[in-house]
């Protein structure tokens, strides 16, 4: 009898895990292996020497370099900026506490080619820099390193911070009755138990920007390409495949590596901490140190944060309201449409993938909530997060590739676009319901099935009205997500029916005052779309919904 | 016929057996309560009666029917959980209601009923609050109410009273006894605490490592606890090995006078703190007064033998009570004196 029981459990989680499995499988799996085979396989078979040729080109070295660095870079410049943000907003109870926190996480949904069009207009040619001091970061790393911090502040601040604010205060207390000083009950209690969500927050940070495409597509000009521009630049400009199928396996590899660290310490995270309501452990600011650090804190985020946001949006009103009208000409020869469709089109698109990522999402989610799960389901965890790191590029091209002909020719169809962008929706959806899920106390269903509610009711009853709120966050940071998605989008949207992040980067490749203001009145379109999406959301933000 | 059976009811986590082979019967308005120290099988006991915990061998009888097939949903039992695990999205009127909605009942027959229960339980109009704003005492009885609300055939109680505190607890024990008494509710209750079990129980069931160690009255199990264990964990500490002869017992406290008609040769003696008589030092058995704790109506008297025989507890007033470091004889009373086994 325990044993059928069993069996229907692991039937149970085989069948919810079966929708987003076969999803992964058609519109990640095939794609990817279908243009790394292109690139490797020849009429005599594999040509795997070209893992050698390519990696050991002066030039491919000199990209695999400059990726690195600029992650490590980045990562450490994030960390450097963003922990003591971290402890203010865990620790430090003030006036707008909420509102900032919702503020700082605006960057992270925001469209890279947003993030990159802002810090044009700040540090570029004609940026308020070069305005007041003459000073142009766009032909520097810096402009890079820059965005990259502005775009990962919120995963670091989220990520510790949320841990932080959950972390006992009366442990370090209990130190300070054992003997130990302030700063040695800091270092001995609250440092340890903080590190590996440090470590998460690094790993992840590292991730987006080892893969970063949008942000250097548009600031790095000819100089600086990581390994995603590079296999844009391969694949869209010089069609060398063989040479952009090596990338992307390169790429693929180094991807697993961080997920499967960054899976390690999600786990040690989890482990046994006592975790306390964060409503109870933020105090006033004391003393002057911690005076300082605010103000510190809240300066950086002034200049930092708001400022590239501030100049993007001041830049599209300088000539009134005129780019904003220009949106709606359809013959300024960069498109077939006028831009302002693809406001429309973007909302359309995000829609479809948002439904799509919060299914598959969710039922992947209830299947790894099971809380029988195995190493087989772990595995599944694990998969879930290789969208964020594997090349979008490579996914938009291999969609070209591989869902063209019978049985799934999609070629023609507007789903598509949706569809890969809902490939990078999901990890957001199963991360923001899993802890959800998995909060829910099992003996809550117990009691409703003793009173009599079945199996379904049970999780209409229990359940839902509990993950409604996370759901509905879900949904929005997939709609967010969708809303940005660059490197697929770029390949598969149609010139008639373009992408609000697409009609940007198209803006700004083509020369002249009116397609630059244009670019920036389209991105602060965008900008205010995706903050208004999460402006609702922080409203319905629980303490339980994910970190990232 | 019994309402409850279990029929060598067996529930293995891994080679361990929580439940081994267990019978137990409970008629019709019954209250049965199970003691037993934590980890003794009992909240899976309840488990495996509500259908929430399936059985490796054994049946469970609800009515005389076999209830293998029988899902926790659709067994018609009640069970208040230890931490009452009240839903914290619904109000007080909306946890109540739970199990009538569960079963199709109307909204004006849900509200009736709903109010009916709040009176029962002694929070009369209370079905709007929150539940998040209740005590741990009201919480209890929401609990209550969610769990009679739809007439359960069995309710099952997993440490009704676990959480509250002692003052609290010993009323709440008075007023469930005379709640069960007037609805004629069949009640299977586990608790750890001795007091709220004889408090509460027309029959107490010990348990001690997934089996039944002993089941009787509360006055049956008290005055005459089955063995060693059941002595111990019912608190008391005077419990030695003694040969029995006659009526007199050879034990490591010496010669002591057994009751007629006790049991003969080798048994194991429990002698009541109430059977330990102080008298003056040069009679009896001499001992040492180690400590001596209070008790509201008594002092306890820990009483070293001066032969480095087994510790013993002694109940005794205050005013007699001597200091800690006095050196006392003792004698024992036959009547306080229990040859188990």
């Amino acid at each position: 009898m325990a044993a059928a029981a069993g069996r229907r459990a692991g039937a149970v989680r085989l069948g919810l895990m079966l929708g987003p499995v076969a999803f992964f499988a058609v519109f990640f799996a095939w794609p990817v292996a279908a243009i790394v085979t292109r690139g490797l396989k020849t009429d005599g078979g594999w040509r795997f020497g070209r893992v050698a040729d390519v990696v050991g080109q002066s030039d491919i070295r000199h990209v695999l370099w400059f990726t690195t660095w600029q992650a490590l870079a980045s990562t450490a410049l994030t960390l450097l900026v963003a922990l003591p943000a971290a402890y203010v907003f865990a620790r430090l109870d003030f006036p707008g506490r909420q509102v900032l926190r919702a503020v700082v996480t605006v960057p992270f949904v925001l469209p890279t080619v947003v993030v990159g069009t802002a810090f044009l207009a700040l540090v570029g040619r004609g940026g308020l820099l070069d305005e007041l001091w003459g000073v142009r970061l766009d032909t520097t790393v810096w402009a890079i390193l820059l965005a990259h911090v502005f775009f990962n502040y919120a995963v670091v601040v989220r990520t510790v911070g949320g841990l932080w604010s959950q972390l006992d205060p009366r442990q370090e207390e209990a130190a300070r009755m054992l003997g130990a000083s302030p700063t040695a009950a800091w270092r001995k209690v609250t440092l340890p138990a903080l590190a590996p969500a440090v470590a998460a927050a690094a790993l992840m940070v590292f991730l987006f920007t080892f893969t970063s495409f949008g942000v250097v597509q548009i600031l790095g000009g000819p100089t600086f390409a990581t390994l995603e521009v590079e296999i844009y630049r391969q694949t869209s400009e010089i069609f060398d495949l063989s040479t952009a199928a090596v990338l992307t396996l390169v790429q693929f590899v180094a991807v697993g590596a961080i997920l499967a660290v960054h899976a390690w310490t999600v786990r040690r995270r989890e482990s046994a901490l006592r975790l306390v309501d964060p409503s109870v452990t933020a105090r006033r600011p004391r003393g002057a140190g911690q005076w300082a650090l605010l103000t510190g804190v809240l300066a950086t985020v002034a200049v930092l944060l708001l400022l590239p946001l501030a100049v993007l949006v001041r830049r599209s009103f300088d000539g009134g309201l005129g780019y904003y009208r220009a949106l709606g000409d359809a013959d300024g020869g960069t498109f077939l449409v006028a831009p302002i469709e693809s406001v429309v089109n973007s909302l359309e698109y995000a829609v479809v993938a948002t439904a799509v990522a919060v299914l598959v999402g969710g039922l992947a989610a209830a299947a790894l909530a099971r809380r029988d799960a195995g190493r087989l389901v772990r595995g599944f965890d694990a998969l879930l997060m290789l969208p964020l790191g594997v090349s979008a590029v490579t996914v938009g091209f291999g969609f070209l590739i591989a869902l063209d002909k019978p049985p799934l020719d999609l070629r023609q169809s507007w789903i598509l676009v949706p569809l890969a962008q809902a490939l990078v929706g999901v990890p957001f959806v199963v991360r923001t319901m899993l802890p959800v899920l998995r909060a829910v106390d099992g003996r809550l269903r117990e009691a409703a099935a003793v009173l009599g509610a079945s199996p379904w009711r049970v999780w209409r009853e229990v359940d839902l009205p509990m993950v409604r709120r996370a759901l509905l966050v879900a949904a929005g940071f997939a709609f967010a997500v969708s809303l940005g998605e660059f490197g697929a989008t770029v390949f598969i949207a149609r010139p008639d029916n373009p992408t609000l992040p697409v009609a940007v980067a198209r803006l700004l490749s083509r020369p002249g005052d009116l397609n630059y203001g244009q670019a920036m009145a389209l991105s602060t379109i965008l900008m205010v779309v995706c903050a208004v999406a999460l402006l609702v959301l922080e409203r319905l933000r629980t303490d339980r919904t994910g970190e990232f | 016929m019994p309402l409850l059976e279990l029929d060598a009811a067996t529930v293995r986590f891994g080679a361990r057996a929580v439940l081994d082979a267990v019978d137990l019967t409970v008629d019709e308005h019954e209250v049965v309560c199970v003691l037993g120290p934590s980890g003794s099988g009992k909240s899976t006991l309840l488990r495996a009666v509500a259908g929430l915990q399936p059985l490796g061998a054994g049946r469970v009888l609800l009515g005389g029917q076999d209830q293998a097939r029988v899902p926790a949903h659709q067994r018609g039992v009640g069970l208040m959980f230890q931490d009452h695990q009240l839903f914290p999205q619904r109000d007080v009127g909306g946890n109540v209601a739970f199990g009538l909605r569960m079963r199709g009942a109307g909204k004006e027959q849900q509200a009736a009923r709903v109010g009916e229960l709040l009176e029962l339980v002694g929070l009369p109009g209370a079905a709007r609050r929150a539940v998040a704003g209740l005590s741990g005492g009201e919480q209890q009885r929401v609990a209550l109410a969610r769990a009679l609300a739809p007439r359960p055939r069995l309710l099952m109680l997993d440490e009704p009273l676990g959480q509250l505190d002692r003052s609290l607890r010993e009323r709440l024990v008075v007023e469930l006894r005379e709640l069960f008494g007037r609805l004629g509710t069949t009640v299977l209750a586990v608790t750890h605490d001795q007091g709220e079990a004889f408090a509460l129980a027309d029959r107490v069931v010990v348990m001690r490592d997934g089996r039944i160690a002993q089941s009787g009255t509360p006055l049956d199990v008290w005055q005459r606890p089955a063995d060693e264990f059941v002595a111990r964990f019912l608190g008391f500490g005077n419990v030695v090995p003694a040969t029995v002869e006659g009526a007199a017992a050879v034990t490591p406290w010496g010669k002591l006078p057994v009751p007629e008609g006790s049991g003969q040769g080798t048994r194991t003696l429990l002698v009541r703190p109430a059977g330990v008589r102080l008298v003056a030092a040069d009679a009896g058995l001499p001992c040492t007064v180690a400590a001596r704790t209070f008790q509201g109506t008594h002092v306890t008297v820990h009483l070293q033998p001066e032969d480095g025989g087994p510790r013993l507890e002694a109940a005794c007033a205050l005013r007699r009570a001597p200091a800690a470091g006095d050196t006392v004889g003792v004698e024992f009373d036959a009547t306080e004196t229990v040859v188990l086994d």
